[in-house]
């Protein structure tokens, strides 16, 4: 057949398919959706949340699960070590009850007889262990004590889970009730920085002009002045108390969440939706609260959740040098300051607020990061 | 380039003007003064001591005084210590506090670089999982948990180390401190060069010096790391200020005769004037500090370009 002479009735009309190239064969994810999934599978991110709310739970319930109160003192209870009931008889978990020290001495009768008196003289109670026989030089030989101090004071059918401090408080309702302010401080003290600062940086980002270099050179003081120097002068004026934490840590706080928030508002306020808003005549306010703030939601978030933890350090630092929460009151770092004091004998005092600490600081910050790979639109690949 | 200079030296000095016309209200505001605790003093002798110190000058006189005094260098006298000037105080401390606050700079950042480069050529693997925990457990951890730890282990039970206190030449005191200041440093680093590292790895011209046969020493040192290196200058800045922080507890916990140690022991007995010289001190530092980084930043990279003074 000749190529160039094709008949006619050969050419038929192909079959009209449908077109499926631009066809979205799944249904569609809005951002918040996509970024709750990436969250769901981030796996240390999702085991820190838990880990949080399970330590809300318990500075909720934690000071109203045994008898004790936060400030019941009482002088005859005092160092007492931690004993749960169920693990008082594995030995190494340190839940037993009991207070060991290393002594030495010229030799093991010379090194038993300053042990026994270390704790109160109650050879009964005070278990030997001879570690090093020694030589008769000083401090050449080593025991190790051992003092059952509930059975030395009677207190058989007494469980305190975390021991007591050095005036007989409870130790389990203390750390429970110092996480409680801890994380009141960290999380108020995030949300006032969260509302000054999104409000604060929406009015200068979305005005922009000379109301925005005002409000800029505001922030530019307040920024020039180191944050620290602000908090001590704030505390040395304030009487001590977890407003006065929470006032000194936001005077100064909110400045970053403002400048985030007006970069944000600068970006997006030209854009055509907020023109389209602007036209339909939508006042300002709702132009800012309806219209913008939803599409920073995620840099919002990301920022409140770092806010909380450096909150948290914070107060936990005041409370450490004199300058927060004083007692009775608890605070992490209250609790941890307290625990220096008798660091050699009672180690137990400073290693159970010291890890809630830093369990709370680890969560917040694995779950901010989390957070962020979801919520940052940078990070979407 | 000089105006910009001369403009954040002005910025400093208004800064630091109104943090010490602040903090000289809040003194006056305080309740409580220096005769307090000598009330076996005659009024006489009361008055005597009043003149000779100024405090019976109407307080606009006084604040001259005590700004005039600052320009000059005088800080007041410590309330708790007789007749002892607070600049004489911060001066007799400075030693211990720049020594281990240098150390722990020095230290941190070096392991830092190191930790986040070996996270970086090995991404992914092992021995990048275990420096991103280091990471995240130095920069969450609190110093004076860290501080306590190591006292307990190294110091308490394994006799390594003094406990605490401090001899000046001896650097067996500032292991433990050093240790406890420079981990949030360190672990800041290590993250901060890994993703530098990881993106600058990432780039054309490390493909090219690839190809051109460069060995992986060449590339990740020579060519990679250069590059990452230049913006950590902009985080040793608020590192360095973070120190500072730290060494207000980190030598109370180790008993080190330093500034920060001072600083805590003044606010116990409140002794208003040491608080204040100190406050302003440590602002000082930090502005100083931060108008540094941000200077030499300009000169490391010529593509940051200054433009502050030229509108």
């Amino acid at each position: 057949m000749d190529k160039n002479n094709i008949p006619k009735e050969l050419f038929k009309p192909i079959e009209r398919k449908e077109d499926t190239s631009e066809k979205i064969s799944r249904p569609s994810r809005s951002f918040g959706q996509d970024a709750r999934r990436t969250l769901l599978k981030n796996i240390p991110a999702m085991l820190s949340l838990f880990v949080l709310l399970a330590i809300v739970v318990f500075s909720i319930i934690g000071p109203g699960m045994n008898e004790y109160g936060y400030d019941d003192q009482d002088l005859s209870r005092a160092k007492m070590p931690p004993r749960v009931p169920g693990l008082e008889n594995i030995s190494w978990l340190g839940f037993d009850g009991t207070l060991t020290e290393k002594i030495e001495g010229t030799d093991v009768e010379d090194a038993t007889e300053k042990a026994i008196m270390r704790f109160g003289n109650k050879p009964d109670f005070t278990d030997i262990e001879v570690v090093e026989q020694g030589n008769g030089t000083k401090g050449s030989a080593e025991v190790k004590a051992t003092f059952h101090a509930y059975d030395a004071k009677g207190m058989d059918d007494t469980y305190f889970w975390l021991g007591t401090d050095g005036l007989g408080r409870d130790q389990w309702t203390r750390i429970w009730r110092g996480t409680r302010i801890s994380l009141i401080i960290g999380i108020v003290a995030a949300l006032i920085d969260l509302i000054i600062g999104v409000t604060y940086g929406g009015i200068s980002g979305y005005f922009g002009g000379r109301v925005d270099s005002f409000m800029q050179r505001i922030i530019e003081i307040l920024v020039g002045i180191p944050n620290l120097v602000v908090i001590f002068l704030m505390l040395i004026v304030l009487d001590p108390g977890i407003t006065s934490i929470i006032l000194a840590l936001t005077i100064t706080g909110w400045t970053g969440m403002a400048r985030i928030v007006r970069g944000e508002v600068m970006k997006l306020k030209n854009q055509e939706f907020v023109l389209a808003a602007q036209t339909l005549g939508t006042p300002n306010r709702k132009i800012i609260a309806g219209h913008l703030l939803p599409n920073m939601t995620g840099i919002i978030i990301i920022n409140t959740m770092f806010t909380v933890p450096g909150a948290i350090f914070f107060e936990a630092f005041l409370s450490f040098i004199g300058l927060g929460i004083l007692p009775p009151e608890a605070s992490l770092g209250s609790l941890i300051d307290l625990g220096f004091d008798s660091l050699r004998i009672y180690p137990y005092l400073l290693l159970y607020p010291a890890i809630l600490i830093s369990i709370i600081m680890i969560a917040f910050n694995i779950l901010g990061d989390g957070l962020r790979d979801a919520f940052d639109p940078k990070m979407h690949k | 380039m000089t105006r910009y200079i001369l403009k954040r030296i002005l910025y400093m000095i208004v800064t630091l003007f109104v943090i010490a016309t602040i903090s000289f209200f809040l003194m006056k505001m305080l309740p409580g003064s220096p005769l307090n605790a000598e009330n076996k003093l005659t009024e006489e002798q009361q008055e005597i001591v009043l003149e000779k110190y100024g405090l019976n000058d109407p307080i606009p006189v006084q604040y001259v005084n005590y700004i005039a005094g600052l320009v000059k260098g005088d800080m007041g006298i410590s309330f708790q210590f007789d007749s002892t000037p607070v600049t004489k105080i911060i001066l007799d401390r400075i030693g211990p506090s720049a020594q281990l606050g240098a150390q722990a700079l020095v230290v941190g950042v070096i392991l830092g670089v190191l930790l986040g480069l070996i996270a970086a050529i090995f991404h992914n693997g092992v021995l990048d999982f275990t420096s991103t925990i280091i990471a995240v457990l130095g920069t969450s951890i609190p110093s004076f948990v860290f501080a306590g730890l190591l006292q307990w282990v190294f110091a308490v039970n394994l006799e390594m180390f003094p406990v605490a206190l401090w001899e000046s030449g001896d650097l067996s005191y500032t292991v433990l401190p050093t240790i406890a200041l420079m981990i949030f440093p360190m672990a800041t680093c290590a993250r901060f060069v890994r993703t530098e590292m990881l993106e600058v790895l990432g780039s054309d011209y490390i493909t090219t010096a690839r190809a051109k046969g460069i060995g992986q020493a060449g590339v990740v040192f020579k060519h990679g790391l250069r590059n990452a290196l230049i913006p950590l200058v902009t985080v040793i800045g608020p590192l360095a200020v973070g120190l500072m922080t730290g060494s207000l507890v980190i030598e109370q916990i180790f008993a080190i005769p330093g500034i920060g140690e001072q600083f805590v022991k003044s606010i116990t007995v409140n002794d208003y004037p040491t608080i204040m010289g100190t406050t302003l001190f440590f602002s000082v530092l930090f502005i100083a500090i931060i108008l540094v980084i941000d200077l030499l930043y300009g000169v490391i990279d010529p593509r940051i370009r200054i433009t502050g003074g030229e509108k």
